[in-house]
């Protein structure tokens, strides 16, 4: 159960354009009808999406309407989700993971450059109003671990220094390459290979 | 260490490209309409006959699950949903799958979906899987296009809608029944069984839930026969699986074995050795931070199979292994574990919800070394009120870990924490206010 606080400036209006809207219908679609309430977790996605990266209340109350389910509902979802921002976040959104596979490989070596280069506190925005990070829990790539998410792509095997690299190349408006940072190829063991070399070579 | 022929998973690391033709030279979508032709009782008795068990952690034989839904669609349609939402600390191996191997799991979805009568499959993956889903979107698309599923599928006569669903990243909804509440559009949190969701599932119809590894693995067994499959491991523990080693090894990496493999060949064959040598290893957590962590003496001798693991109190799980060495403080780390579940209780039962915050402050006093040695036994004590005393298992995952915990590493938890309070030294102090915590031997 995440605790969350609900952002103090709140915008007047809210109502999804018409990329959303056609997502939305989509979306919608794929369930049974009356069972349009299974769509409120992709809707709220596309609100976030839409709304840099966080939702508004107005955003809540929209999705409500436009599902037909009682407001509370909406809320109650979106705020027991961990992935629902009620807050504005950095345009480039650090999640770096320190349970426990990757903290015995250093992931608060990360947590101290995050400090360090972005912001003293968690979920505060750096000085250029670009970047914010936050600890999270299993990001379900442990084999690749330290590792951490920027908005939708995984960062692996990193370290404090890659880590700082990555940050001073965002800092420069370039978004740096996803994947390991070791060079290896995805989850395999690097350097020592022993299974379906045969596909390898072919 | 088995046969590259014998694995399923052929593009594991992605040799070969995950597009449909691809897939194709790996066998998969090539004989797929014979196994529907020979029928629902063929499929299920022949997967009973492998004896394959579920790959999600809990280990239910597959075969027998499916057999629950019902045998003839009643007024209520039935639905396939498969469990993508792989959260468990040290697990990585349902991701590989969704971005390496989507034609399998499609493959998958729909014998499993014929199997059961289901005409319509919803794929829940967790939010943060957001490029994995993507890339399954792609296979899906693509298989509608080759008329391999949808209407009419493979003119085998049975029609198949497979749709995504993304979580937003809560932990319990890895759990069934939280899983169909999500999927319904509600907080995730479990439902109370009985009624099974067999029975009365998603939208209150049969629903059958399988894990991405199991459903991926029923093409190949159906194409290369059950025989095959259970000749494999020993009985019970048959097959393949796919195990995630991570923490303190010089390679960690996913691999396809053999069940039953020993723990150490595992370690010193496909993950390059513990780090500073297999002496150095402290303790393993075999299936994912749920289950019991084993220490180096099991270690050195235990089989990676379901039944090996239960005998040594803990349990294969998802075979997420996580490796600690001597360097690591292993309280600190089952205290992050416990900081994890105390994160991702859901609140619904008051056991789970107060007690995983407890047991988390508890770890992070002994850790520091500043609770007194009369804790130790009152944390087992916490522990065995939640084991239990919940709606869903999430009350034995968290506090499993704390029990093996002080299980196996109590002299050195006893060790660290001997801070005494004041009344016990200073006995014979008649005006302490603790003197109820005296016997009075003559009142």
């Amino acid at each position: 159960m995440s605790v969350k606080k609900i952002h103090k400036d709140q915008p007047e209006t809210f109502e999804f354009n018409e990329k959303s809207m056609e997502a939305a219908n989509k979306i919608v679609s794929n369930y049974p009808d009356g069972r349009q309430q299974s769509a409120v977790m992709a809707l709220l996605y596309i609100a976030q999406r839409q709304h840099d990266n966080w939702i508004p209340l107005k955003a809540m109350k929209y999705i409500a309407k436009f599902l037909d389910m009682p407001y509370i509902k909406v809320y109650e979802v979106a705020t027991f989700y961990s992935m629902y921002n009620l807050s504005p976040v950095g345009k480039y959104f650090f999640q770096v993971c320190t349970t426990t596979p990757c903290m015995l490989r250093g992931a608060y070596d990360l947590v101290k450059v995050c400090k360090k280069k972005i912001s003293e506190k968690e979920n505060e925005l750096s000085e250029d109003g670009k970047i914010s990070w936050m600890e999270v829990e299993c990001l379900g790539a442990c084999v690749n671990a330290p590792m951490m998410q920027v908005n939708e792509d995984y960062y692996e095997d990193l370290n404090d220094k890659k880590l700082e690299e990555i940050i001073d190349t965002i800092y420069q408006n370039k978004i740096p390459k996803p994947g390991s940072y070791t060079g290896r190829i995805n989850a395999e063991p690097v350097d020592n290979r022993k299974t379906l070399l045969g596909n390898k070579n072919a | 260490m088995l046969k590259d022929k014998d694995r399923i998973f052929q593009n594991l690391y992605n040799d070969s490209g995950a597009d449909l033709q691809s897939a194709k030279l790996r066998n998969d979508w090539i004989g797929t309409k014979d196994i529907l032709e020979k029928g629902r009782e063929w499929i299920i008795n022949e997967v009973k006959a492998s004896e394959l068990r579920g790959r999600g952690g809990a280990g239910f034989p597959t075969g027998l699950k499916w057999s629950f839904a019902p045998k003839e669609i009643g007024s209520r349609p039935h639905y396939l949903v498969i469990n993508a939402d792989e959260s468990e600390p040290g697990t990585c191996k349902d991701r590989d799958i969704l971005r390496f191997e989507p034609h399998k799991l499609i493959e998958g979805c729909l014998i499993a979906s014929y199997a059961v009568n289901a005409h319509k499959c919803y794929i829940y993956i967790r939010g943060e899987y957001f490029n994995e889903g993507q890339k399954l979107q792609t296979a899906i698309d693509e298989a509608y296009k080759n008329k391999l599923i949808g209407e009419n599928a493979l003119d085998s006569g049975w029609d198949l809608d497979i749709y995504i669903h993304y979580g937003a990243g809560a932990y319990i909804c890895g759990e069934e029944t939280a899983l169909l509440e999500s999927l319904e559009g509600k907080k995730g949190q479990p439902r109370l069984k009985p009624p099974f969701p067999a029975l009365i599932g998603l939208y209150g119809c049969p629903t059958i839930i399988n894990n991405v590894e199991t459903v991926a693995a029923v093409p190949t067994i159906l194409k290369r026969g059950a025989k095959w499959f259970s000749s494999l491991g020993r009985p019970k523990n048959t097959g393949t699986k796919i195990y995630c080693i991570s923490g303190n090894v010089n390679n960690p990496c996913n691999v396809e074995e053999e069940m039953g493999i020993p723990l150490k060949e595992l370690i010193e064959t496909h993950a390059g050795g513990v780090v500073g040598g297999w002496d150095n290893l402290k303790a393993v957590i075999p299936g994912g931070s749920s289950m019991p962590m084993l220490p180096k003496e099991i270690c050195d001798n235990i089989k990676m199979d379901f039944d090996a693991c239960v005998e040594n109190k803990t349990g294969l799980g998802t075979a997420g292994i996580v490796v600690i060495n001597n360097d690591q403080d292993i309280i600190k780390c089952m205290a992050r574990i416990a900081r994890f579940y105390k994160h991702e209780s859901c609140g619904q039962c008051t056991p789970c919800r107060e007690g995983s915050g407890w047991m988390w402050r508890m770890l992070e006093r002994m850790a520091a070394g500043e609770a007194t040695p009369d804790e130790v036994d009152m944390l087992f004590d916490v522990t065995k009120q939640i084991e239990g005393h919940t709606i869903c298992a999430f009350g034995e995952g968290s506090s499993w870990p704390v029990q093996g915990l002080i299980r196996h590493f109590k002299d050195e938890i006893l060790e660290r924490n001997k801070f005494d309070p004041v009344v016990k030294k200073q006995k014979n102090i008649p005006y302490l206010v603790d003197q109820h915590l005296f016997e009075k031997e003559n009142a």
